[in-house]
């Protein structure tokens, strides 16, 4: 059989919130990185668990972009929709490449699920799918019948379905079918009648694929030049535990994560909780404001101090965010950003809490802010994020969001022996001992960090708390112009951070036309763009910003170096308006807030546009 | 030179000046604390004190120990932390009824229910002091105050009762009128695996003046509370002629000597009986005599050994392992 080499494919799964689409597309995504591809996935799911079958409601959503080039995004328009009903055909139909190929559940297409999905006839028959190769498989009865001699349920061969859908893909897109064999023996370890149907059903799917020659030439992806080194899958979330852990152990302290379940932020505390030898503590707190308050008091006791959570709780954690800013301890926030305000969009993205974090307390608070850009960027923000913290004693919140947490992409492994230093933790000393008597807000005068002293350090005992400190001493202290050095120093002290934070790179070159500003999540999609328009001649550039408070001291350099400055965002102008105040250079924002990331194309048009117009 | 020598209470006392209204209750509170924690030989380093916001959350300011007075209600998530982090830690809670009960209700129930080892003292004095006299979660129902110019309508907590309810393994009751009953309770409720959580009837001189008066004052305390101990029948009054026995679901006043009641048909008091406690915690002054004492006490298990044991058995099957295996582990693959 011919093969048609192309260089990259997005597939998007899509079905009932039960029908097993994440773990699909998280088996295509793993054998097409264990091939060599590069890749990007996203994964957009329902904030009911099982919301009413069949309904558009429930749909849940899974998309992989993979590639012999780089990839950073997931994907603009998929190339192909794995629908498993009517609802997942309707949610999806509008954002498919057109003449992409459309695999439906045949099966699935009943009346009833036809009404439920808001169709009033048949979709499969009408004029608009000739807009699109079409390939109508009896998913669910050609999988019973494939499993006709297995001895499970019915219910449980109907199961299998998604594995036959995975397989014809699989045919499609000549994928390697054993890596998912193995996960599927692996998996159901203890059911070897489960080994059984899944690997048939994907084998069925597969076969059924080539037979009916649902493609005359399948297509081949060939393994992206990827730089060499080892590798892993990694989604945003597991990427910032795995990077805390990593801070505490090489700070040499423990972890103690106090959290309260919330979406997107929850699979961190559940990733923590399963390292219990790594010497961490998980804390599943009554709420919010306790996740912090305990994070606070482990701090407090000389471990590394860790909530984490999502817009609505940091909301609740903003009295205890300012209590530990006037401890003036190690304490990391991570603020897995949502669509707001209030519950808002719980599963969907949005890069919205950027004030809220900057400024959402009361009082001159300031706080040392950082934003991871990709899922496996994650990893090295979390530990940025704790060495501030732990180095200049004061919170650092790190902000990530929706799509990266939930998405994933290869991560080369570092070596974290040499490229993660340790962190020096700032132990207090006799040196801070003066008549016999600790004081515990002497400070270092070039970096104004206090010394940390913990219970059991003999002759160290002293009082904190959210009242106002005296100068050095820590005592309660209400007099006018010590609150204004003290409001001082805790600003200047933030500020200093600058000095031990990269400075600011810029794609392209460091004067032109137009300088893209972005920071957060949207840095796959932008990069994509600002990569192909740089390669193009344009005169443009592009500045991703991972250190948003403070930021690096050559920031105000590089904008001064454009004629016209833009912030692209998943908000209303937060970024914006943060740039024009600080550097008052009239940039403008692009702007999107509909729960969903940037595209590429929308990116590279709005550039076009940008410069048409200069 | 010992390693630990023995202290005395100006080892606790720190060098801040202490700045509760005159007369007020807590000062008796204070000097007991850091008396019994100097009768204990606990040091100075080892303890940390943790605090809310009122009146009674200045206290850690003036404890010469570790010490933090963090925000309102949140004390005992502040102390989970503390704790958890260092159980080896010597640790006190301070908060008052506004403190716990109101705004930090939720995270109070949930420290009692974990039973994370740490002594919880609670001034109950039945008003908001430091917001200048609002009606608190104690106060009785009527209770005219700035904010209730006509009578407060909420109904009253019991905070014996919530205590009981989420699971306290260690509940005490104590009065700001006897030092020696507060000392001997801490350091009862400092011997206890657990949460203990002691309940201090503290007189606020300024706001709620007298309110505790009738069970606490030295001149009528006796015959209205009654001073429980384990295994002892409850006798009280000040010729120690009263009692209470167990008429239905409720503790009954009777005479002894009258009707024939003698001591052998009053109630023996056992701290491990939640059904006992719950009556004992329903007791009001004047109908009944306040019980004070520890209403109750029981072992249970304590979360942060717990934890620490958990670690420990999952260290044992899976042995210990460093980020650099971590990542490393799994599905990964070379170019």
């Amino acid at each position: 059989m011919n093969s048609t080499e192309i260089d990259y494919v997005t597939i998007r799964f899509s079905g009932d919130s039960g029908d097993g689409m994440q773990l699909t597309g998280t088996q295509f995504s793993n054998t097409s990185a264990m091939m060599g591809n590069d890749l990007s996935t996203f994964p957009d799911f329902p904030a009911e668990i099982r919301a009413p079958q069949g309904t558009i409601a429930g749909i849940s959503g899974f998309q992989v972009n993979f590639g012999a080039v780089d990839i950073f995004t997931h994907g603009d328009e998929p190339h192909a929709l794995v629908a498993m009903n009517p609802a997942a055909l309707k949610a999806n139909l509008a954002d498919i490449k057109l003449g992409g190929t459309i695999i439906v559940n045949n099966d699935a297409f009943t009346e009833l699920n036809l009404k439920k999905a808001g169709y009033t006839s048949d979709p499969l028959e009408s004029d608009e799918m000739t807009k699109y190769k079409l390939v109508k498989a009896n998913l669910t009865s050609q999988t019973i019948e494939a499993l006709k001699d297995i001895d499970i349920d019915k219910k449980s061969k109907s199961r299998c379905k998604n594995f036959y859908a995975l397989g014809m893909t699989y045919f499609i897109y000549t994928r390697d079918m054993k890596p998912t064999l193995k996960w599927i023996e692996q998996k159901f370890a203890k059911y070897p009648d489960l080994v059984k149907a899944n690997s048939i059903a994907l084998k069925t799917g597969y076969n059924f694929a080539e037979t009916i020659e649902v493609i005359n030439e399948p297509y081949i992806i060939k393994p992206a030049a990827i730089e060499p080194g080892t590798y892993r899958q990694i989604n945003g979330n597991t990427a910032t535990a795995w990077g805390l852990m990593c801070a505490a152990e090489k700070a040499e302290l423990e972890l103690f994560l106090g959290s309260y379940p919330i979406t997107p932020a929850t699979d961190i505390l559940h990733e923590l909780a399963k390292f219990k030898h790594l010497g961490v503590k998980t804390f599943q707190a009554e709420d919010e404001i306790a996740g912090i308050c305990s994070a606070i008091g482990a701090s407090f006791s000389g471990d590394l101090g860790l909530t984490t959570s999502s817009g609505p709780g940091i909301a609740l954690k903003g009295e205890a965010l300012n209590l530990a800013i006037m401890l003036e301890i190690p304490l990391v926030v991570v603020n897995v950003q949502r669509g707001g305000p209030s519950t808002g969009l719980p599963t969907k993205t949005e890069q919205s809490d950027l004030l809220q974090a900057l400024g959402g307390r009361n009082g001159d608070s300031p706080m040392i802010i950082v934003a991871a850009k990709s899922p496996s960027d994650s990893f090295h923000m979390a530990y940025e994020a704790a060495r501030l913290s732990i180095e200049h004693m004061t919170p650092c919140m790190l902000l990530t969001d929706g799509y990266i947490a939930n998405g994933s992409e290869p991560w080369k492994l570092p070596n974290t022996d040499t490229d993660y230093r340790k962190i020096k933790v700032q132990r207090a000393s006799e040196s801070e001992i003066v008549d016999g008597k600790y004081l515990p807000y002497l400070r270092d005068a070039k970096t104004l960090v206090r010394k940390w002293a913990i219970p059991g350090m003999k002759g160290f005992e002293h009082r904190v708390g959210g009242l106002e400190k005296q100068v050095d001493t820590g005592n309660v202290c209400y007099e006018p112009a010590n609150h204004e050095t003290m409001t001082h120093i805790r600003r200047d002290k933030v500020q200093n951070v600058q000095n031990n934070i990269p400075k600011q790179e810029v794609n392209g070159k460091e004067s032109g036309d137009i300088l893209l500003i972005t920071w957060g999540g949207t840095y796959g999609a932008c990069h994509s763009a600002m990569h192909t328009l740089i390669a193009e001649g344009k005169n443009v550039s592009h500045m991703h910003i991972s250190y948003i408070n403070p930021m690096p001291s050559n920031v105000g350099t590089i904008i001064n170096g454009f004629k016209k400055v833009i912030v692209a965002e998943l908000n209303c102008g937060q970024m914006k308006d943060v740039i024009n105040a600080r550097f008052n250079c009239n940039a403008s924002g692009y702007n999107k807030v509909q729960g969903l990331p940037f595209k590429i194309a929308e990116i590279k048009g709005m550039i076009n546009r940008e410069l048409e117009q200069l | 030179m010992t390693e630990n020598p023995k202290l005395t209470k100006k080892d606790f006392v720190s060098n801040q000046e202490v700045k509760w209204c005159p007369g007020c209750g807590d000062y008796a509170i204070l000097s007991s604390v850091q008396l019994a924690m100097a009768q204990l030989g606990v040091q100075p380093h080892n303890v940390a004190v943790i605090s809310g916001i009122g009146c009674s959350s200045r206290f850690p300011y003036y404890v010469d120990s570790f010490g933090m007075h963090s925000i309102h209600g949140r004390a005992p998530a502040v102390t989970s932390g503390v704790k958890i982090a260092n159980p080896a830690l010597d640790v006190w809670m301070i908060t008052g009824d506004g403190d716990s009960l109101s705004i930090g209700g939720n995270h109070f129930i949930h420290i009692l229910r974990r039973n994370i080892d740490i002594n919880i003292v609670l001034f109950n004095n039945q008003i908001y002091g430091l917001t200048k006299g609002q009606y608190s979660p104690t106060s009785k129902q009527g209770t005219v105050t700035k904010s209730s110019p006509y009578g407060s309508l909420d109904r009253t907590f019991n905070p014996a009762e919530l205590a009981m309810g989420s699971g306290a393994t260690f509940y005490a009751r104590t009065m700001d009128t006897d030092p020696k009953h507060m000392i001997e309770t801490f350091k009862a409720a400092h011997a206890h695996k657990g949460t203990s959580l002691v309940e201090v009837l503290q007189n606020c001189v300024i706001f709620n003046d007298k309110v505790h008066e009738q069970y606490t004052a030295r001149a009528t305390r006796d015959d209205y509370s009654v001073r429980l101990e384990a295994g002892k029948p409850l006798v009280f009054g000040k010729d120690k002629n009263k009692g209470l026995i167990l008429k239905g679901f409720s503790l009954e006043v009777v005479t002894i000597g009258e009707d024939g009641i003698t001591e052998a048909d009053l109630v023996v008091h056992d701290p491990s009986s939640r059904a006992l406690a719950q009556m004992l915690a329903d007791l009001h002054a004047p109908e009944k005599p306040v019980a004070i004492g520890v209403l109750r006490q029981v072992e249970e298990e304590v979360y942060e050994t717990e934890l620490v044991k958990q670690m420990d058995s999952v260290v044992a099957k899976k042995g210990k392992m460093n980020i650099k295996e971590l990542i490393n582990s799994g599905e990964t693959w070379t170019v």
